[in-house]
């Protein structure tokens, strides 16, 4: 079963990342001045100030960080327990995600796990899930 | 007294319930009207109100009052005033009034904090929750995957502290289990039955790490701090307690995305203002919405190393009523119910005045801090009774 998610509003800033995961790739916003990515997006970089900020691909791997098993059942029909992590993303350094650990049972997670992104589709936006390297 | 510090003068509080039928506006002014009687002023004298977050009009059980209404009904003639949600976490309204007073806008000004949540969700007609079709701002990165309580959030320091540096749940259990033994002594307090160790480690998870006894719930209640100018202290019958030094820090307000929780910051911060150290104060008064929020403060303001939390409190008498560094000696929001941030203000208060009761703390203190907040808020008051 899919569990009921509330999904974000696109709008100009955010569109790239919540569509990102059409063509299977996780992007990043980052500045084409001084290469750092921003995340959350925005339109001016949060380092140099410049606006010439742009979507690049990134590998779609990254370390667990830190995460939590929710077991509080807080709206009706929410499948607990579940995995909710914050994915430090390869090749972007500083950006973290909050994601679910998806496709294992929630005891195999553990901080420093490998994970890829696998992305969840609902219409046009694709939620970045992620799974551990190495599970099916 | 110096005409150019703030103190902190009258403080009241109503009772602390859940699902009070007493509407919130008179729970607000139930506060008013204690803390003018200690302080010994009128409504006249007030010239100025403070308050965190504002009226959040659609989500009136998080805060049902603003500043706009309290200072109509009670008819004050304010010459400064303030209330919103983008400052460094609920005592950041008291920092705003000091500084207020300090730069002479206003003499005496009420800071209250009003929350209704209780009652809010059980009559959902009178104060209706909206229902949300799509998330943006900061909720967009963390709702979708149904990140949606700070509990979540707050879980997964929690988790990183454990990996880090061995936290354990019998450490933590300290903070609940010293939060309930001391709103047993807390008349007013929501939950007035202590907590052992064996009720803590089996009850049901929340969040990993964190259980239901880790968590504060909804209440309702109001709380009132008066802030003094030092050149209107005069006009002031109780004993006025000295703001010796405020710290609050943001640098990305964000629960992902920061590296530390602001706390860390923002107590070093703290110390960096005043001669004082830690070794003087006689009590902590924590946020603790979350148990491990009130650890990461005990780390944040120095009172132990970075990672040290835990065995800090391990075993629970350091941070007892008759310990070294007695904790949120009303209860905190564990026990006392969610104040939000104001309970620990005017506990502080309390203790330095001697007026704790049977939860009165022994010896003759003279220094307390309060913290508000927790993830990418904090606010920290170190406070003096000269």
């Amino acid at each position: 079963m899919t569990t009921p998610r509330v999904l974000p509003r696109l709008d100009l800033e955010n569109r790239f990342f919540w569509t990102s995961g059409a063509d299977g790739q996780l992007r990043l916003l980052r500045c084409q001045e001084c290469a750092i990515f921003i995340h959350p997006p925005r339109a001016v970089c949060r380092h140099c100030l410049s606006e010439k900020v742009s979507p690049e691909v990134v590998p779609g791997t990254g370390t667990v960080d830190t995460f939590t098993v929710n077991y509080q059942e807080w709206r009706p029909g929410l499948d607990v327990p579940y995995v909710i992590a914050r994915v430090a993303i390869d090749g972007a350094q500083g950006v973290y995600l909050t994601t679910n650990i998806v496709g294992c049972p929630v005891e195999a997670v553990q901080i420093g796990d490998r994970v890829r992104v696998t992305f969840e589709q609902h219409g046009e936006i694709y939620l970045p899930l992620f799974e551990k390297v190495g599970s099916t | 007294m110096s005409a150019n510090d703030a103190y902190l003068t009258g403080v009241g509080q109503s009772e602390i319930g859940m699902k009070l039928t007493r509407p919130p506006l008179l729970l607000t002014v139930d506060a008013v009207r204690e803390a003018l009687t200690e302080a010994g002023l009128t409504i006249g004298q007030i010239d100025g109100v403070s308050t965190y977050p504002g009226k959040a009009s659609t989500l009136l059980g998080f805060s049902p009052i603003g500043a706009d209404e309290l200072i109509d009904t009670l008819g004050i003639r304010a010459t400064w005033y303030a209330g919103g949600m983008e400052i460094s976490s609920q005592l950041g309204a008291v920092v705003a009034a000091a500084m207020a007073v300090r730069t002479g806008q206003a003499r005496h000004v009420i800071c209250f904090r009003t929350v209704y949540e209780a009652a809010a969700l059980a009559r959902p007609t009178e104060y209706p929750t909206p229902r949300r079709e799509t998330v943006d701002g900061y909720s967009q990165w963390l709702a979708p995957f149904n990140a949606t309580s700070a509990v979540n959030w707050t879980a997964q320091y929690a988790m990183r502290h454990m990996k880090r540096y061995g936290l354990t749940r019998e450490q933590l259990a300290q903070i609940a289990i010293t939060d309930r033994a001391h709103a047993v002594l807390n008349p007013r307090a929501l939950v007035r039955k202590s907590l052992t160790m064996d009720e803590y480690l089996s009850a049901r998870m929340i969040s990993t790490p964190l259980c239901l006894y880790d968590c504060d719930r909804y209440t309702d209640a109001s709380t009132v701090l008066i802030v003094s100018a030092g050149d209107a202290i005069d006009e002031v019958s109780c004993t006025p307690i000295r703001i010796a030094a405020m710290a609050g820090t943001v640098e990305r307000h964000s629960w992902d995305q920061a590296e530390w929780m602001a706390c860390y910051p923002t107590g070093a911060d703290l110390w960096k203002r005043t001669d004082y150290k830690p070794k003087d104060v006689a009590t902590a008064q924590l946020y603790d919405g979350f148990s491990f929020q009130a650890l990461a403060w005990l780390e944040g303001l120095g009172f132990c190393d970075v990672g040290e939390g835990g065995r800090f409190i391990e075993g629970g008498t350091r941070i007892a009523l008759d310990g070294e560094l007695p904790l949120n000696t009303f209860g905190g929001q564990i026990g006392a119910g969610r104040l939000h941030g104001f309970g620990f203000a005017h506990e502080a208060v309390v203790q330095l005045r001697g007026n704790g009761g049977v939860r009165q703390i022994p010896g003759d203190p003279r220094v307390a801090v309060c913290a508000s907040g927790g993830g990418p808020l904090a606010t920290a008051l170190l406070l003096a009774r000269d």
